[in-house]
């Protein structure tokens, strides 16, 4: 039975299946798959950025991560919500309990109360346990929540680099190719980006945009690399735990299988 | 073992034994080692997370609270009495002789000083946790001015310490300090 | 099978001589994967991956019940919660990457196992019960991975739970209804996250069922080995303890090295970025990708573009794409070669590594977005899979001119097979 039907069975597979290719290879002779402006100008992220968090001994820069932050606090919260983060988070950053507790009661966004005797919703200033309030923006344009963007796209780091540095004006080629392609109105060209054009306007722009307060020169390039950093702690901050965790496990690992492979050779030795 | 019929190898000098055996012991031990180094995680996960841990203290502005009145507050997911004593009530809890209490305190050991007014404690009866009455407005407060509670009818005084009914022990004074004149923040 | 020169367990003192008359665990156990279990001598490393299969099994079960202690399904919370997971319980997110990419080396080592199983002809009498609860096994596996996968309520998950739902819509006239009743919905939300968190953790338990049932029914004819002729005499075996359990402790710590390095070290490598996304039911990602353990099944259900016959295409995906799979059950009885081991049958041999080789661009095309030079190569590939286990197997078996067997194990490993036979 089995040896009768299980051949018949494959052939009308096979024969659906070349049905289906052959339709597909005349379809694609007549009219072949149009090229896409996304499918000829979309790039890859900039991968010759530097990251000291890269590499399985990376490790985060302190430093950097705090000015990541002064570049989110003074330009990307604005519009983009980082709600995975609480304040009590920025102490991996290296700041102390009351910085923390500061930066908590002066942000702008204060805390949400609701009274569940009166219904009345109020504010009250944040504390360091409370989550970063969400920004909720009005505009065009969904600004995603910023707390994983690292992980969410492909080349974490060096999409978020390559996207705030990678704003440019429309190649002609591009125009003259596809000229349905034009960014429309109230949108931005962006290589970098999925579709090429964003609703975010280009948010570093100018060199000193942001103070840094340690003296590092505020150049967009610098800003850039560090609001990605700090973008890349908000999405795992435990990345360093895991690869030092990595290493240990895999030294203990490394010595355990060697033994086993001893203690295994030796049982097996007076076999063969 | 029951391998021992293994390891006695046609070549096998003692020496040959013990080192062999030594291979299958550290084998097995780092084997073992690993299993339990594994179960750390496992265990360690079940303790109080971080956000849980961010909430251990609790900031209470005391400001609102006039002489007579209590207020019924969180503290570890746990109900903290804050009462601002009348002068009366200082007296009635400083006229007692501590030392014939089932559990002495003065209410100087349960109050920081120069603030024997503000009574703070913890709103979970000694005896099996119920949430004593007397610090809501209205509620009975029991023979004693302080604290009651309707379970099993435990009596507090009002430095909270058990005078009646079967808890052992006085409300439980939870870790505080006087941030300012007006904040106190507990544990 | 009960050789008559297995070892036979004997307490060793007066708790065990007490235990195993009220309850002969320590037997039972010694018998199934002790000193009282005979084993070919033979069997090279790719025996090891039922074991590790046991061990990924252990593995999920324990990260998983543990995330399961911490995880909330509801739709509102369940993406944050996870991420509560990873951020604030402690080792939270050891457990998480551990368990994301305890599913992956699963797969891997059941994938392995699997094909094991096909080069060395595992699946032929005496042993087509194993074989069968083995798919059995792999079916539940395929159920259990792709509903975990829907818990953490990213955009992967999300659109992942729509689209295979929506596969049960092709069904003629029940289709529709199906759907609904498989999400409680019109589309996934929270009752179709609560059903399947349930039974993402029912799952587990019922494959630990059917394993011992795999077990047991191994142990009937015995295991098989890389010559695939059966055992004759005491010298082709070795009993499984010690000798296969110390390969199998070396082999796990192979295993543990490179899960690890994993885990450590690349935890994202195997998953989407996109399922960092909050679910949106209102945004599609741009592409729509299972995991990578289900992209060849995936590459088959996609690679039906026009309808035949009668029958519209995207029922034929969906036949195909079952099919795909059932097509094993019936394998024993597709393959007639009196020869087991692949090693003697070099006919079937290059047929095998074609097969591997189409699984692989399968799954390359199953993965890749759905252009259409990717889908004409699935259609391809495609079709090599159906006829290799439909047309190609049963023809081979027949015609093939099978290698000389050795005459035993041991004549074999000890490379002494001057007589043989043919089987």
């Amino acid at each position: 039975m089995v040896r009768i039907f299980g051949p018949l069975v494959g052939l009308f597979f096979a024969a659906a299946l070349l049905w289906s290719f052959g339709v597909g290879v005349v379809q694609q002779i007549r009219e072949p798959d149009p090229s896409t402006a996304v499918k000829d100008f979309h790039r890859d992220p900039k991968e010759d950025v530097a990251f000291s968090f890269d590499g399985p001994f990376g490790k985060f820069d302190n430093r950097q991560l705090q000015r990541g932050f002064q570049v989110y606090k003074e330009v990307c919260s604005n519009c983009h919500s980082l709600k995975q983060i609480a304040f009590r988070n920025l102490a991996d950053l290296g700041y102390n309990e009351a910085e923390v507790k500061a930066v908590a009661k002066q942000w702008g966004t204060k805390a949400k109360t609701f009274d569940a005797k009166t219904g009345e919703a109020g504010e009250r200033a944040n504390l360091p346990s409370d989550h970063i309030p969400a920004v909720y923006y009005a505009g065009t344009g969904n600004p995603p929540d910023l707390s994983l963007i690292t992980k969410a796209r492909h080349g974490g780091a060096h999409y978020v680099y390559s996207l705030l540095t990678g704003y440019t004006t429309q190649p002609a080629k591009l125009l003259k190719r596809y000229p349905d392609s034009a960014t429309p109105d109230g949108l931005y060209y962006n290589p970098y980006f999925s579709n090429l054009n964003i609703a975010m306007p280009a948010p570093l722009t100018t060199d000193g945009q942001v103070t840094y307060s340690d003296g590092t020169k505020a150049t967009v390039d610098q800003m850039a690399r560090d609001v990605a950093a700090f973008l890349t702690w908000t999405a795992e901050p435990k990345l360093e735990k895991r690869k030092q965790t990595g290493w240990a496990v895999l030294g203990f690992l490394a010595a355990a299988t060697a033994l086993a492979y001893l203690s295994k050779r030796t049982i097996w030795a007076n076999l063969h | 073992m029951a391998d021992g019929a293994i390891i006695d190898g046609a070549d096998s000098t003692d020496a040959g034994v013990r080192r062999r055996d030594f291979i299958h012991i550290a084998a097995l031990s780092l084997g073992g080692v690993g299993g339990l180094a594994a179960l750390v995680p496992l265990i360690a996960q079940m303790s109080a997370s971080d956000d849980v841990l961010a909430e251990s203290s609790t900031e209470i502005d005391i400001s609102a609270i006039a002489a007579g009145q209590a207020i019924k507050t969180i503290w570890r997911k746990q109900p903290v009495f804050v009462r601002n004593l009348t002068p009366a009530e200082v007296a009635a809890a400083q006229s007692v002789d501590a030392t014939k209490l089932r559990d002495p305190q003065s209410l100087a050991d349960r109050t920081k000083p120069g603030k024997a007014n503000w009574l703070i404690t913890m709103g979970v009866c000694t005896h099996l946790g119920c949430v004593p009455l007397g610090a809501g407005q209205g509620e009975v407060k029991g023979e004693f001015g302080g604290y009651f509670c309707p379970c099993h009818g435990s009596i507090y005084d009002t430095a909270a310490r058990i005078r009646k009914g079967p808890a052992p022990k006085n409300l439980e004074v939870p870790p505080y300090v006087f941030s300012s004149d007006t904040v106190v923040k507990i544990g | 099978m009960s050789f008559p020169w297995a070892n036979q367990y004997k307490p060793s003192n007066a708790f065990t001589s007490w235990l195993d008359e009220k309850l002969p665990l320590p037997r039972f156990v010694y018998n199934a994967i002790g000193g009282g279990y005979p084993v070919p001598r033979n069997l090279n490393y790719a025996w090891n991956f039922g074991v590790l299969a046991g061990f990924c099994l252990v593995l999920q079960i324990v990260t998983g019940v543990t995330l399961a202690m911490h995880y909330a399904a509801n739709a509102g919370v369940a993406f944050d919660s996870v991420e509560h997971i990873m951020r604030d319980v402690n080792w939270g997110w050891l457990m998480r990457y551990g368990h994301a990419n305890g599913a992956s080396a699963f797969f891997v080592v059941v994938y392995i196992h699997i094909f094991r199983g096909f080069f060395y002809s595992s699946y032929k009498a005496p042993r087509e019960m194993i074989w069968l609860l083995g798919v059995v096994i792999f079916l539940l596996m395929m159920a259990t991975a792709f509903m975990g996968y829907v818990l953490p309520w990213g955009q992967m998950s999300f659109w992942g739970a729509k689209v295979i739902t929506g596969l049960f819509s092709a069904i003629p006239l029940v289709g529709e209804p199906l759907q609904q009743w498989l999400l409680g919905g019109f589309a996934p939300d929270d009752a179709a996250l609560n059903r399947f968190y349930a039974l993402h953790f029912l799952l587990p338990f019922v494959i630990a069922g059917v394993i011992i049932l795999h077990i047991w029914a191994l142990h009937i004819p015995g295991s098989s080995n890389p010559t695939g002729i059966e055992i004759k005499t005491e010298s082709d075996t070795v009993p499984f303890h010690p000798y296969y359990t110390a390969k199998d402790g070396f082999g796990l710590g192979i295993f543990l090295l490179i899960y690890c390095a994993v885990l450590f070290f690349f935890p994202n490598a195997l998953g989407h970025p996109d399922n960092y996304i909050p679910a949106n039911p209102l945004s599609t990602p741009a592409h729509i990708v299972p995991e990578w353990y289900f992209w060849p099944f995936y590459a088959i259900l996609r690679a039906f573009t026009a309808d035949f016959l009668f029958i519209p295409a995207k029922l034929m995906g969906v036949l195909a794409m079952f099919s795909a799979i059932l097509v094993w059950f019936f394998l024993p009885w597709l393959d007639t070669s009196p020869v087991r081991s692949g090693h003697f049958r070099p006919l079937f041999r290059k047929f095998y590594w074609l097969l591997v080789i189409d699984v692989l661009v399968l799954g390359y095309c199953g993965g890749s977005p759905a252009e259409t030079k990717y889908v004409l190569i699935s259609q391809i590939g495609a079709t090599y899979y159906f006829l290799h286990f439909l047309v190609i197997l049963p023809i081979v078996s027949s015609i093939e001119k099978p290698q000389p067997l050795p005459f035993s194990i041991t004549d074999h490993v000890l490379g002494t097979d001057a007589k043989t036979v043919a089987a």
